[in-house]
């Protein structure tokens, strides 16, 4: 194991080296090390002063350690330029070469070079943390409790991981450093809104929910340099001369992985179809469970939160009856005009969630499918409250449109899975680009043939016969 | 040392090297000629196991370079055409990182980096920053580099390239040096009178294929035919009808000189100046008319010019669409 470290360590000695060389690393971090903490500790001080006059205490004692996080992340925001030239700008220099020509496996290509980014900025951010605690104790006397202190480096160090670990993925799919901060605005945007939210949790002193966020960003960590390991890959490091966009072999690409060898629509009905169908089986059985652990888990909700029946007046669910029919027609059921309107919002809410989905490697795409999923199953617990069977409250507001327009968010969920998985995970002997390319018209295959078609007849089930059915299981009760 | 069997490497649609087959034994130093995307460096980075090959099979130092990949990088030193040094490490420091790498131990290191900064006139400045090195100090830093695990394999991209004349003999001599008994050379170059000078066997690469390789004079007899003789006379030519011996071929006549062509030398030379004696000419001088292999190179592609890109070239005498190897 040692013997397999070694080599990355020497990657990782040269690439400090080489840092503490650079006046245009060393100057910002000496600065962000040394100075802002001073600065921070000032700023303390007058706003404790200022505050302590109206006896708002509280706010004074929140106001610390959210500037500690602050003191903190400042200079590990250095990793993130340190990443993202660090595969990128090897490339443009063509220093990278005589690397990758050397025995060095991409595994110790990748840790060295991980190592090195994070290790001086988080150092950095370290000692810029000691010495805001040492002067926010010497004036105020304010000590931190050990166990939030250990948070604060966690979280300080999952986040330096996270922006280098997602810098490095950039910087390996980028021919230059320019291309590479053009790109950096995935990290940076997400990163700023997690600060915005830490902040938040800060002055809130939630820290439960920062341990949280420790948790998911070192999952999210794994997933980020599992991404980087599969895509360090020398064919794409020196097979990219330059950043071009491709458009006809995209589209060659994406034609051919959409018609493939059929020859009518029949054709491609009977055989492509069914192939893709094959080639899912993982995604789609995935799908399948999370979908069944999110009704389980809107109806546990309802246990966790102590909810009662009178909270919602679910009760009325008991005189459903005849008249609420026209109460149905009223709202637009049983007319064309609202199948069209329920077709068109399911269509729009597959495509943002494939949108949101392909920039957040499938999680939030499919997130929002989920999401009626747990609505509904909340609405089942609820309901059940009143004495009703959960299983008949399930049916009778399901049925029969979801036996279609579930397998259609089963479908298209494990289509956004795949987008996002050819990110994380390609296949063998494909590019990124090509990879994401046939992820795209397999999206587009499985949304023409199926989704399309499948949501079309779900809304004209949900608004000639659901209503039918629902009086008829819970009418009369 | 070498061997590719229709090694073919495709980018999208893109084909880049087209079955390319070639064998470089120990001691043998080839050198690699054509213009600029002809393959070269795709080839070279195949055979360092850098690029995966779409097709076909290559084998280096004994190892493939798909299944052992990690075997073939160490076995190979490669100079590549842009030397990618690090500005903010001095010449010590930047050879003993690739020592590290190489995993050799620290003595050994310490004399291999005194040896090759010795050799390539490099000591004095073994301690300034490679980025204030001028262009051919630094290309001679990239060659140290390559050298310096002491590797069976040697690819080099244009490895005088930038270099001062001095600069380049020296070069030139170390990679003369480095001609052993158990060491293969490749060498890209567009310098044809390197490849000349320091080849064994040459290959002309074309659009991704080899269009022709072997040694350097039968590459020349293939390429311009037969060598030509020139014959320096005592005595004007003006009063003399000139019918050389078969199976000369006379080529040009002047004044004082003529000029013939022979496959066969060795017999027929002597032929001539019985012949010329007898006609009451005295021979002064007679030597073998120089061909270059630029010459040879630029008459290979002339043949080449006409032809779409990756396609037979039936029309080629030479090669009829395939690699025509000669001798």
């Amino acid at each position: 194991m040692l013997d397999e470290i070694r080599p990355a360590l020497i990657i990782t000695r040269r690439e400090i080296r080489d840092q503490l060389r650079d006046w245009r690393i060393i100057l910002p971090i000496a600065m962000l090390t040394l100075i802002f903490p001073f600065l921070a500790n000032f700023t303390t001080r007058r706003i404790l002063d200022f505050v302590q006059k109206y006896g708002a205490s509280l706010l004074a004692e929140r106001f610390i350690p959210f500037l500690l996080m602050i003191v903190g992340f400042f200079p590990i925001s250095i990793s993130l330029v340190i990443a993202l030239e660090s595969f990128a700008g090897e490339t443009e220099r063509r220093s990278i070469e005589p690397l990758l020509s050397s025995p060095l496996t991409d595994g110790q290509l990748y840790l060295g070079k991980l190592i090195a980014c994070i290790f001086i900025p988080l150092f950095a951010s370290y000692l810029g943390m000691s010495v805001y605690l040492f002067g926010i104790y010497n004036n105020t006397g304010w000590r931190a409790d050990p166990m939030f202190l250990l948070l604060i480096i966690l979280l300080t160090a999952v986040q330096a991981l996270v922006m280098v670990c997602g810098a490095v993925v950039i910087s390996t799919q980028t021919t230059s450093v320019r291309a590479a901060n053009l790109l950096a605005s995935f990290i940076i945007i997400p990163v700023a809104l997690l600060i915005q939210v830490e902040s938040v949790m800060m002055l809130y002193a939630d820290y439960r929910v920062l341990w949280w966020a420790v948790l998911a960003l070192v999952i999210l960590a794994v997933l980020l340099i599992r991404m980087g390991i599969t895509h360090l890959n020398r064919e794409e490091l020196l097979g990219h001369e330059i950043d071009t966009l491709n458009l006809r072999w995209m589209w060659q690409v994406f034609r051919q992985q959409l018609v493939g060898n059929a020859l009518s629509p029949w054709d491609w009905y009977s055989r492509e179809i069914p192939r893709t169908l094959r080639k899912m089986v993982v995604p789609i059985g995935w799908m399948a469970l999370l979908l069944a652990a999110t009704i389980i888990l809107g109806v546990a909700e309802v246990k966790q939160l102590g909810l009662t029946a009178g909270m919602f007046g679910l009760d009325r669910l008991k005189i459903v009856d005849e008249q609420i029919l026209s109460q149905f027609r009223q709202i637009g059921f049983f007319s064309t005009g609202n199948v069209l309107s329920i077709w068109w919002h399911n269509l729009r809410a597959v495509t943002i969630a494939t949108v949101l989905g392909s920039l957040t490697l499938g999680v939030a795409g499919v997130l929002i499918l989920l999401l009626p999923l747990g609505i509904i199953g909340f609405f089942t617990g609820a309901a059940s409250l009143t004495g009703l069977s959960p299983l008949l409250v399930l049916v009778a507001f399901t049925m029969p449109h979801g036996l279609l327009e579930i397998p259609a968010i089963i479908l298209s969920g494990a289509a956004i899975l795949r987008v996002g998985a050819s990110f994380v995970s390609p296949n063998q002997g494909v590019s990124i680009g090509e990879g994401l390319v046939i992820s795209i018209a397999d999206w587009v295959k499985i949304t023409l043939a199926l989704v399309i078609p499948l949501f079309l007849g779900a809304a004209i089930l949900e608004v000639f016969v659901s209503p039918l059915l629902l009086v008829r299981l819970l009418g009369g009760g | 040392m070498i061997q590719t069997q229709n090694l073919t490497k495709k980018f999208n649609n893109f084909l880049a090297v087209d079955q390319v087959s070639l064998e470089v034994k120990s001691g043998e130093v080839l050198a690699l000629l054509g213009p600029n995307g002809a393959g070269k460096t795709t080839t070279l980075r195949m055979l360092t196991s850098v690029l995966r090959p779409t097709s076909g099979s290559a084998r280096v130092a004994g190892y493939d370079v798909v299944t052992q990949s990690a075997q073939v990088r160490a076995s190979v030193g490669i100079l590549t055409e842009q030397h990618g040094l690090y500005g903010r490490m001095t010449a010590l420091e930047y050879l003993d990182f690739f020592g590290q790498i190489y995993r050799m131990e620290s003595p050994t290191r310490r004399k291999r980096t005194d040896e090759l900064l010795e050799q390539f006139g490099l000591w004095g400045d073994r301690k300034r920053r490679i980025g204030e090195y001028s262009k051919g100090m630094r290309q001679k830093l990239a060659l140290a580099r390559a050298l310096y695990h002491n590797p069976p394999v040697l690819l080099m991209d244009e490895p005088t390239s930038a270099m001062d004349p001095e600069s380049a003999r020296l070069v030139r001599d170390a990679i003369h040096g480095l001609r052993t008994a158990n060491r293969g050379i490749i060498i890209c170059t567009h310098n044809l009178a390197e490849a000349e000078e320091l080849a064994d066997k040459i290959a002309i690469i074309h659009r991704g294929r080899i269009i022709i390789s072997g040694a350097v004079e039968e590459l020349k007899t293939h390429l311009l035919g037969a060598p030509q003789f020139e014959v320096r006379l005592g005595a004007s030519l003006e009063q003399v009808d000139i019918s050389l011996p078969d199976p000369a071929t006379l080529t040009g006549q002047g004044e004082d000189w003529i000029r013939y062509q022979t496959t066969n030398p060795v017999q027929v030379n002597p032929l001539v100046v019985e012949y010329l004696v007898s006609k009451a000419l005295p021979v002064i001088r007679l030597a073998e008319v120089p061909r270059s292999l630029e010459k040879a190179y630029l008459q290979a592609m002339s043949e080449t010019g006409n032809t779409e890109p990756n396609v037979d070239m039936p029309e080629l005498p030479l090669s009829s669409g395939k690699t025509q190897h000669v001798g």
